[in-house]
């Protein structure tokens, strides 16, 4: 600290009377008082908390104690320093933090000289460090990338629903069961019924979710069930129809169905399908019909797919086609 | 004592000039400043809290039979993280109250980033030298929104899990490498393979946060460097601070406002609830609760995709879902680009190459002023077109009129709101004496009924502005006797 000499002049001693070291407050008994008070709240407050965790545990006692302790210790705090202590204003003088130009200079040159002298001298060495360096690089990201998950199966004929965007595990003759493995029957449902279904051996799983829905009341003897969408006339049986739940926006579930206006709500973004119509999307911002899956009744009464689903379900992807 | 101690120190590290001018360091007495101050403290409040969960938390997907204190779950298979989650609430002491508390911070903490920002934007805080901090800022602002986003998924219940498939789609929209980021990051196709909790939790606790630490101490180091802003004001100049001083005035405030922060967290924990995970059940990727809405800082995002149009491109064999794509990916982008970019693009403007250290009122820079506006109104907008189920059933409207309303009002109503910010600045620059504070007049009635009106007295602070601002002492003179003889007061020179 010696080897400066002090810069005192500019920091004359201040008096103790001087006005920037008078408490801001008009009044300091009052404020002190204020101050102390609500140090005294603060302290009772926490001596409240800690007799609440050992009787109760009540959320909302431990809140108005802590919370309630913190406040008054806090605005204690802040009475103490805003209007206790010296009023001020203080000034500080900024100093400029840039270099001089000479410094800039030196430092350049130092890189720009020194360094480029060394390379020069030992192009190769450089060369073959800058290559090693850009090796390593790319390797490491192999574990740090590549690692992580499965490559999807991206061909349309994968079958792994672990991989691939494209498969279900619905197939010819799955039997329709609900989440927790009951076999769905055609008697189940009246109209208006809605039901989630999987194919058997598969409950619960994300991309076989299917919602199943009674539109109409139709014997196995009645002509069969008319719906609106072309080629797929046979796809609904008994007044049934079945779609994928996944919503062709972003994949939530397709949860809410109208009754009334036969359509399925996607709760997330407000997307609308019109199920009579082959779900076309009527409203929001999913893209694409929810494709449907074709139905069947079995000897036994039991509700199967003809086959699985005929095109990609759920959200578009690259490479979807 | 101290004096002791603080030799062996500086014997060892030098500390004592540096020390003491940080000591010294003014801070501006303006409230504006406490912004960024709240958003410090509830991150403070973010890890500790944060620290108490993870004691009890269980990162895992794995299926077990709920036997906890909640009655009603009883016996239903669940995720070891939903049913520690659920235990945090019920079965862990102060439990509730510190999830509760983590989860209103991390609102607090966005909240009061996003606002903290505007007032540096709107006054010109960012502008030559303070633009890195600027750029840090954002980055927080990102990584506090990821790692709410993170956080707000871990306790496995049917809303967060809504959120961590909507993400996935949103990633798989990306074209030629969003369906490799989809199964790399979740191991497999949706849902994945169970990884993703421990994933996301090493994320939320470890690797953002750390993040966020580093990027925090490098904005209050800069801060201590660079010094602070100040507004215009009597003695007020580029080159100089006025204000309190580091020790004791600021630090007294400053240890205060950290409590109260802290208090209103936990006052907010205990008395509003918040994410009732128990009331929602364990995640089913084929279930969905009627109230799928995400935390207040993703609502711009959820706007943004409800609102935009199907439009699917499909075409040679591909598919780019670009109604996820533009809200989700491109529109976000374009927004946080443009705030990295902000000083550089208007310093390019301005072709303003100078130090500033005094801020501008808003009023004095329209165009600045209304670009302001306009992107808080455009994160109105889309924020309001989050929900336009709730707004349609509020007003008893069709909600096709409120998506059509949204759907024109969103690109509209914020360049409007540009326009008209921009003559109001306008205006307010020509009148005269505005923005000044006007002495009250006290109106005082006679026994004979006469009225007459007399300036009011100077309220506490009008005075205060009239002083001259004087560096900090380097020591007090005519200290009183009696505490002169005491032990600690020494005269000394700096
Ligand atoms: C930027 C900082 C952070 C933000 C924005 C944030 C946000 C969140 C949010 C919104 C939740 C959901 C809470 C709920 O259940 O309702 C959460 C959960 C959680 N956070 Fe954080 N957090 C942050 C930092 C941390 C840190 C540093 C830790 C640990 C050291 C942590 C540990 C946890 C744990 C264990 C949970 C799950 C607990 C549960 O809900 O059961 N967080 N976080
Ligand atoms: S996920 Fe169905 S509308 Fe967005």
């Amino acid at each position: 600290m010696s080897d400066e000499s002090p810069k005192a002049p500019s920091l004359a001693p201040v008096s103790l009377e001087d006005p920037h070291l008078q408490p801001y407050a008009k009044h300091p008994g009052r404020a002190e008082a204020l101050a102390a008070a609500a140090m005294v709240i603060g302290f009772l407050g926490f001596i409240g908390f800690g007799i609440t965790y050992w009787i109760s545990d009540q959320t909302q006692w431990e809140a108005a104690t802590l919370g309630g302790g913190m406040l008054a210790l806090g605005v204690g705090a802040i009475a103490w320093g805003k209007y206790l202590m010296p009023q001020g204003p203080f000034v500080e003088e900024r100093h400029d933090f840039h270099s001089t130009e000479a410094e800039r200079d030196a430092m350049t040159a130092a890189i720009v000289e020194r360094g480029g002298m060394v390379v020069q001298r030992r192009k190769v060495l450089g060369g073959l460090f800058a290559l090693g360096s850009t090796a390593m690089g790319v390797v490491i990201a192999f574990p740090l990338i590549r690692s992580l998950g499965p490559k999807p199966a991206t061909s349309r004929q994968a079958t792994n629903t672990d991989t691939s965007l494209f498969a279900t595990n619905w197939k010819e003759n799955s039997q329709l069961v609900t989440a927790d493995g009951r076999i769905v029957k055609v008697a189940d449902l009246d109209v208006g019924g809605v039901l989630t279904v999987f194919p058997k051996g598969h409950e619960g799983s994300s991309p076989d979710q299917t919602i199943l829905i009674r539109l109409a009341q139709i014997g196995p003897d009645d002509p069969p069930f008319q719906l609106e969408s072309p080629g797929r006339t046979d796809w609904g049986v008994q007044g049934y129809v079945a779609y994928s739940k996944m919503c062709t926006h972003l994949g939530c579930p397709v949860g809410l169905y109208q009754k009334l206006t036969q359509q399925l709500v996607c709760p997330c973004h407000q997307s609308i399908f019109n199920v009579a119509s082959g779900c076309i999307p009527e409203f929001g911002p999913a893209p694409r019909p929810l494709p449907q899956l074709p139905l069947k009744v079995d000897a036994f009464g039991n509700l199967r797919s003809q086959s699985g689903y005929q095109q990609a379900i759920g959200p578009g992807f690259w490479e979807r086609p | 004592m101290i004096d002791s101690s603080l030799r062996w120190v500086d014997d060892r590290l030098g500390i004592a000039k540096g020390g003491r001018t940080f000591l010294d360091k003014i801070f501006p007495d303006h409230w504006s400043f406490m912004l960024g101050e709240i958003a410090l403290y509830s991150f403070v409040v973010l890890l500790g809290t944060g620290v108490f969960l993870s004691l009890y938390y269980i990162p895992s997907a794995h299926e077990i039979v709920y036997h906890g204190g909640y009655l009603p779950l009883q016996g239903q298979k669940v995720s070891e993280a939903y049913a520690s989650s659920v235990g945090l609430s019920f079965d862990v002491k102060s439990g509730l109250l510190m999830r509760q508390a983590h989860h209103w911070s991390a609102d607090i903490f966005l909240g009061s980033i996003a606002v903290h920002m505007a007032r540096v934007f709107f006054t010109g805080a960012f502008r030559k030298p303070r633009e890195f901090n600027w750029i840090v800022g954002v980055t927080m602002l990102l990584l506090g929104i990821v790692n709410g986003f993170l956080g707000y998924s871990l306790p496995d219940d049917l809303v967060s899990g809504t959120g961590i498939r909507i993400a996935y789609s949103i990633l798989e929209s990306i074209p030629l490498a969003g369906s490799y980021l989809g199964t790399f990051l979740f191991g497999g196709n949706y849902p994945g393979n169970g990884i993703i909790i421990p994933r996301f939790y090493l994320l939320h606790i470890l690797i953002v946060p750390a993040l966020i630490v580093g990027l925090l101490a490098a904005h209050l180091g800069l801060l201590v460097k660079q010094k602070h802003t100040q507004f215009k004001g009597r003695g007020k100049t580029e080159h100089n601070v006025v204000g309190s001083p580091m020790f004791p005035t600021f630090m007294a405030k400053t240890t205060g406002f950290l409590f109260v922060t802290t208090a209103v967290t936990f006052i907010l924990a205990g008395f509003a609830q918040i994410n009732p995970i128990w009331q929602f059940g364990q995640y089913e990727p084929f279930q969905i609760s009627y109230a799928v809405q995400p935390d207040w800082y993703m609502g711009w995002l959820d706007g943004a995709l409800r609102i935009m149009p199907s439009w699917e491109f499909v075409g040679w064999g591909h598919t780019i879902p670009l109604e996820v794509l533009l809200p989700a990916v491109i529109f976000p982008g374009i927004i946080f680009n443009v705030f990295f970019a902000w000083p550089f693009i208007e310093a390019r403007h301005t072709n303003d190459l100078a130090y500033h250290n005094l801020l501008d009122r808003p009023r004095d820079r329209p165009k600045r002023t209304g670009a302001g506006a306009m992107m808080l109104m455009l994160m109105f907008m889309v924020f309001g077109a989050s929900s336009t189920d709730v707004l349609a059933n509020f007003f008893q409207v069709p909600l096709n009129s409120v998506l059509w309303f949204f759907r024109i009002a969103v690109p509209l109503i914020p360049v409007i709101t540009y326009f008209v910010t921009v003559k109001i600045c306008e205006e307010m620059r020509g009148a005269e004496g505005i923005g000044k504070r006007k002495p009250p007049n006290v109106v005082h009635r006679s026994a004979s009924g006469e009225f007459s009106t007399v300036p009011a007295e100077a309220r506490p602070g009008d005075g205060h502005e009239e002083l001259e601002a004087v560096p900090v002492p380097a020591f007090i003179d005519m200290v009183p006797a009696d505490l002169a003889t005491g032990p600690g007061i020494r005269r000394v020179m700096r």
